[in-house]
């Protein structure tokens, strides 16, 4: 059920079957962004997206517009539009809504870029564990084909662009832009070296835009309706709505699409429903599980945009909004984070495969009640030691939330260590979304 | 001219610092003498980034970055001395040590570990881990390459010197991710690959030990000899770790020599073939039918009758290795012509030099020097390779090749009868027949008809690519010889790598298309055998004397007067016809060093069907020797010193590495006989002969200080135009394969004449693939 603070861009069709078929999509407005976009020029519709503000919603908050302007308009090697649809980030559960209820907006974006950067053949990474999903999408992708949506000479334009699904195979970092690009080029999914980046060496090593499901499917929306309508949504420099998932410790779990900058307290009490059990509220983790967490106390009064999150240090990632009440052990929290990233390293680069599995080792032990309270320093060390260290960005999102719950949490590791069992009450088991 | 690189100024710990633009970082602090540790980076291999031991600070950047990935640019600031850096380099090894297992005490590369020197220098005192570490069995993967997978500290060295360098692909990163990650082999559970031990002696740490070495000594116990190996004619310098007067370890580690990093399977761990119990230890002599123990003044006095006996008959002839030092060839084509008066003198020759010469002298531009070494071969501009398998039978010239290809965009022309491994960096591949070399070249040089016929495709399936799976199959069809030459005349600089499959009429075709070519060319002629190329040189000919001398140029003459006696000016008998008359009871002596021609060339001197008087000089009691009347046990190359001329044509000194007890060396044997025989030789000192040798031999006077770097000091054998280039009869014209008397005869990857067919480990290698090619 869309909440009445919400504003349904590109949740527009979320809960209409109908938008599923070519015909329902095209009933509810849809193509007319790829329609605007096809009498404009490449660098208009470049234009039109940096007015928008958009920053990409995949966690790293890149300006979409800007990352297209990189592009070369000259290339030997075919150009590439990837869509990176691995929604693999603890506490994100957006893409996959995208996919399920508004397949073509991620068609129509698609072709839009491939437009504007001068491609002709564009890939859909989906993360293996969303197999529901491949049904949805190929079915939309065949009926785009069929009525001239993709293909040869779209709707007689003169533009060719083809798009095809591929399968992840289960693993978060392929997620990470270049290790996607391995994995689809069917190699182990390591991360590359950068430079180059993906703009100007990325699949085959030809140019290559790569963009989250949510980013390319605001793109039909920005195009129709303007950028600077768009823009006018959020704060300065925060264009927009975005897909916020709430998690946790709250009543109304659910994802939901509202401005940027809208006040948590709003968000939590208003939107999701308040904590569950009505308890205080310890803690929220901003924008998926690598992002730092935030104590009660140091949210109060935040508006949820990039800026205004990363002036506490922390970032709106991948939308992924975590509640935690009162009850929460600290300690296990970050055991569950850190396994989480052991499990996931790509163990190609030594801080993070051999920092997450000590970490995972360190915690888990002393989670168990065999802790000592230079534990904790270590905790901190190993951390920082992988932090900034990596070959890739996953060293640091393994790092931050354990850094910053360790030292925000500190007392509640120092109880810890004095104890031999969790001294916790029964924690609440969180809900998912 | 290559144009000079642009230079940029940075500044590195406050010190001004200029650099070519775009060398990486790494390089120039280490060319400024300032450390940066590193173990995945590895020069001229990809980057990796990966272990995190070269961080360094750049100003304005925010994060420490790795020294091995970044390029310098003009104003860069550079700390490699600060806090953050050296806590960061404490803090990789830390993470690396702790799922180490810290077994040093037995572990092979104790003693030379970088992880061990790193720890000491930039680690800390102590371990803060303390959670338990994962125990995994150490495997064998093959013969050769054993894995203990917990010492791995990942690092993908022997990944890419694999894969990039040998372009065999036999190991990758493999299993689960994380810390589930490991090296893994080609074939699941074990290794199906060229066995060259590159992996294991690029490997930092002990996870990739060696078969032949692991756990028989520590380095610290072996002295270390640079030795030059005595299998294929590439010569490439070999450390011998000798303990106990034994060879236990062959490597190349301190990369010097002519071939750096390089050592293929022979050169590795081919030398246990010093070390076996077939090794001949006391002289023998045939009484009563049956060869018996003598001592070795015995034995040369029975030798020395029975020559002499034998030269006032109908005469003595003589036929050399191909592996002997360069003065002992020096010296016994001396002893046959001075001391048994007979130019019945040969040895198993395989590229057709005396042709090359005689083409080079009637068709090339004679002012430019004709020969590149191993090393141009790294940076050539193009290559043209006229038949042969360079991986097989020049496994360095092999990886020069791929090196200019990898690193110098090197462009290769391949013409071959069957398709080679390096077909996958050819440029061009044009296929002849293998009796075609001589109308596709005559066409080459524009003096013929495209030999179209000759022009077959190969389907990808039947190339030959043992004992390698292509990572892609080759799908590119062969060029046409038209547009074949087309592109090759596009080259203004190419070195010509012609294999012995190129003889006589077509190396006049050879050299004409060399000539044809605008800018310089130069040339290889492929040879096998360690040292044929020097047996060649120094005259061991019927109708040649060292330096391609005809018997009756004015360069005889001189020779004369050097050596003080007369020289037969007969030409004599070519190795076939020796055994031949030999056999038929024509030639009455037959003294053969190095070689073991028995059955070869219908030549049989089983004591009873021979009325001919037979020395055997040699390492074992091959079939030849068995056969002999005087059997004259031999030091192998690695336990004399002197020197050698490879392939190429570079001259290197041999050291002495090893001793072996009862044996003399060739050059001793062969004084001390000529002294018996009624010449005396003069001094037995390698040195001293080698002087002569450079004073006298043309192209010879080469460098000292060259010859003793181990740089490789190329010779300049100038065009010889009195040569007649007559077709030559050779007699080592033999398949590449085990045969199934088990004699291992040419040279492939595994197998190299006598020597390697007593390699105990080059023979498992061997039964290894034959067992897996059979499943
Ligand atoms: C370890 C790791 C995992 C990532 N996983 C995802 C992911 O699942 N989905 C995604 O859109 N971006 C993910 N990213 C971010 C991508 O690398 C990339 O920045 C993004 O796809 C760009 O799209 P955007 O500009 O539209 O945000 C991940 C990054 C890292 C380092
Ligand atoms: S930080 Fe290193 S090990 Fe971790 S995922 Fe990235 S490259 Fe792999
Ligand atoms: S021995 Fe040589 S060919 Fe075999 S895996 Fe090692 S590097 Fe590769
Ligand atoms: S086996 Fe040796 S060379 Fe290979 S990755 Fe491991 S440590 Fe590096
Ligand atoms: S040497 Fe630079 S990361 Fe390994």
């Amino acid at each position: 059920m869309p909440h009445p603070a919400e504003i349904r861009i590109v949740s527009r069709r979320f809960g209409n079957p109908e938008a599923r078929t070519l015909a329902g999509y095209l009933a509810d407005e849809g193509y007319q962004g790829l329609e605007k976009a096809l009498a404009m020029t490449p660098e208009q519709i470049v234009e039109e997206m940096k007015a928008s503000g958009l920053r990409g919603r995949g966690g790293a908050g890149f300006p979409t517009g800007m990352k297209w302007s990189f592009v070369p308009k000259q290339s030997a090697r075919p150009k590439y539009i990837l869509c990176n649809a691995d929604e693999s980030e603890p506490g994100t559960c957006k893409d996959r809504l995208v996919m399920e209820w508004d397949p073509f907006s991620i068609i129509e974006g698609m072709t839009i870029a491939a437009r504007a950067i001068g491609s002709r053949q564009g890939y859909i990474f989906i993360r293996g564990e969303y197999r529901y999903l491949f049904a949805i999408v190929d079915r939309a992708l065949e009926e785009a084909y069929a009525a001239g949506y993709l293909g040869k000479n779209i709707r007689g334009s003169g533009m060719d662009f083809f798009l095809y699904t591929h399968s992840g195979a289960g693993a978060y970092e392929c997620g990470e832009e270049s290790a996607l690009m391995e994995s689809l080029e069917g190699k182990r999914g390591l991360p590359r070296l950068k430079p180059p980046f993906p703009a100007i060496v990325g699949l085959y090593g030809g140019p290559t835009v790569i963009n989250n499901v949510e980013t390319l499917a605001t793109v039909p929306h920005i195009l129709r309706g303007g950028g600077a309508w768009y823009a006018a949504y959020g704060p300065p420099k925060n264009g927009g709505t975005r897909l916020f998932c709430l998690s946790g410790h709250i009543n109304q779990p659910g994802v939901y699409e509202l401005p940027l900058g809208f006040p948590l307290e709003r968000m939590l009490q208003e939107v999701g429903g308040g904590i569950l059990e009505g308890k205080p509220l310890k803690a929220i983790v901003p924008g998926g599980s690598s992002t730092p967490i935030l104590t009660a106390a140091e949210t109060a009064g935040l508006n949820m945009d990039y800026d205004s999150v990363a002036r506490l240090g922390t970032f709106l990632g991948s939308g992924g909004v975590v509640v935690l009440a009162r009850d929460t052990c600290m300690v296990k929290f970050a055991l569950r984070i850190i396994r989480f990233y052991r499990h996931e390293s790509c163990g190609w680069c030594v801080p993070c495969r051999e920092g997450t599995h000590w970490l995972a080792q360190a915690i888990g032990r002393f989670h168990a009640g065999q802790g000592r309270p230079a534990d904790i320093k270590l905790f901190e060390d190993v951390a920082s030691n992988i932090l900034g260290r990596t070959f890739c960005p996953l060293g640091d999102a393994a790092a931050m939330p354990i850094l910053a719950i360790v030292r925000k949490f500190r007392a509640e590791f120092e109880a810890h260590a004095a104890t031999a069992a969790c001294p916790a009450p029964a924690a609440l088991e969180p809900q998912s979304a | 001219m290559p144009e000079p690189p642009q230079m940029v100024n940075l500044t590195i710990n406050g010190r001004p610092v200029q650099a070519p633009a775009g060398s990486l970082l790494i390089e120039v602090c280490r060319a400024n003498q300032i450390e940066v540790p590193s173990f995945c980076y590895y020069p001229n291999f990809s980057l990796q980034a990966a272990c995190r031991m070269c961080l360094v600070e750049i100003e304005k950047t925010p994060k420490p970055q790795t020294a091995c990935t970044v390029t310098v640019t003009e104003g860069m600031v550079v700390k490699t001395d600060t806090p953050v850096v050296h806590q960061a380099r404490k803090s990789s090894i830390e993470f690396i040590l702790t799922n180490h297992p810290l077994d040093c005490p037995v572990c092979d590369a104790g003693g030379q570990c970088e992880l061990q020197d790193m720890t000491f220098r930039y680690g800390a005192a102590e371990s803060r881990f303390e959670e338990p570490k994962a125990h995994r069995d150490e495997q064998q993967w093959s013969p050769v390459v054993y894995f203990d997978r917990p010492r791995c500290i990942l690092c993908y060295r022997c990944v890419r010197v694999c894969g990039e360098g040998m372009d065999v692909w036999a190991l990758a990163l493999g299993g689960q991710r994380g810390v589930g990650s490991s090296i893994i082999p080609n074939r699941q559970d074990h290794l199906e690959c060229e066995e060259c031990g590159m992996c294991i002696d690029i490997c930092p740490v002990g996870a990739l030990t060696s078969g032949p070495y692991r756990y028989k000594t520590r380095p610290w116990e072996m002295r270390h000899t640079g030795s030059i190996c005595t299998f294929c004619g590439d010569g490439c310098k070999t450390t011998l770790g000798v303990r106990n007067g034994q060879i236990m370890r062959g490597d190349n580690r301190d990369k010097s020599g002519i071939n750096g990093d390089f050592l293929c399977i022979k050169g590795r761990y081919g030398f246990d073939f010093t070390r076996g119990e077939a090794r001949l230890r006391q002289p023998l002599v045939r009484r009563q039918g049956e060869l018996r123990p003598a001592s070795w003044a015995m034995a040369l006095e029975a030798a020395a009758q029975g020559l002499l006996a034998a030269r006032q008959q109908q005469g003595v002839g003589v036929l050399g290795s191909t592996r002997l030092l360069n003065e002992e060839h020096y010296q016994l084509q001396k002893l046959a012509r001075l001391a048994l008066k007979t130019n019945h003198l040969d040895h198993s020759r395989s590229a057709d030099l005396p042709g090359f010469l005689a083409a080079l002298a009637r068709h090339a531009s004679s002012s430019a020097t004709p020969w590149a070494s191993s090393q141009d071969l790294k940076t050539a501009k193009a290559v043209l390779l006229v038949g042969g398998d360079p991986t097989q039978e020049h496994p360095l010239l092999a990886w020069n090749l791929r090196w200019a290809y990898r690193l110098h965009a090197s462009r290769l022309y391949i013409l071959n009868a069957g398709d080679i491994k390096l077909r996958r960096q050819a440029h061009r591949y044009a296929q002849v027949a293998a009796s075609g070399f001589d109308a596709a070249l005559a066409f080459l040089a524009g003096s013929g008809a495209a030999p179209a016929a000759q022009l077959t495709s190969v389907p990808p399936a039947a190339i030959n690519t043992w004992p390698i799976t292509p990572v892609s199959p080759i799908s590119q069809l062969p060029d046409g010889l038209p547009e074949f030459l087309a592109a090759l005349r596009q080259e203004s600089d190419v070195i010509i790598v012609f294999s012995p499959q190129v003889q006589a009429a077509a190396l006049a075709s050879l050299v004409q298309l060399g000539a044809s070519l605008p800018g310089q060319t130069r040339y290889i002629a492929l040879a096998h055998d360690a040292n044929s190329r020097g047996a060649s040189d120094m005259g061991l000919y019927p109708g040649l004397l060292p330096g391609y001398a005809p018997l009756s140029s004015p360069a005889a003459a001189q020779w004369e007067r050097l050596w003080g006696g007369p020289l037969p000016s007969e030409p004599g008998l070519d190795a076939a016809g020796m055994l031949d008359a030999f056999n038929r009871g024509d030639l009455d002596g037959l003294y053969i060093v190095g070689a073991n021609p028995l059955r070869r060339h219908g030549f049989d001197a089983a004591p009873g069907r021979r009325k001919g008087f037979l020395v055997v000089q040699d390492l074992f009691l091959t079939e030849t020797a068995a056969a002999a009347d005087v059997v004259l046990p031999a030091l192998c190359a690695y336990e004399k010193s002197g020197t050698l001329t490879n392939t190429c044509g570079e001259v290197q000194w041999q050291r002495r590495a090893a001793d072996f007890e009862g044996a003399k060396s060739d050059l001793e044997i062969i004084h001390e006989l000529s002294a018996l025989l009624g010449h005396d030789l003069g001094t037995s000192s390698p040195e001293r002969i080698f002087q002569e040798i450079r004073a006298h031999v043309p192209g010879y006077d080469v460098s000292w200080v060259q010859l003793h770097s181990g740089a490789g000091a190329l010779s300049h054998l100038p065009p010889q135009s009195s040569v007649d280039a007559s077709p030559l009869v050779r007699i080592s014209a033999t398949p590449w394969t085990r045969s199934a008397d088990g004699l291992a005869r040419g040279q492939t990857l595994f197998t190299d004449g006598e020597l390697a067919r007593r390699s105990v480990l080059l023979n498992s290698v061997m039964e290894r693939h034959e067992t897996n090619d059979a499943q």
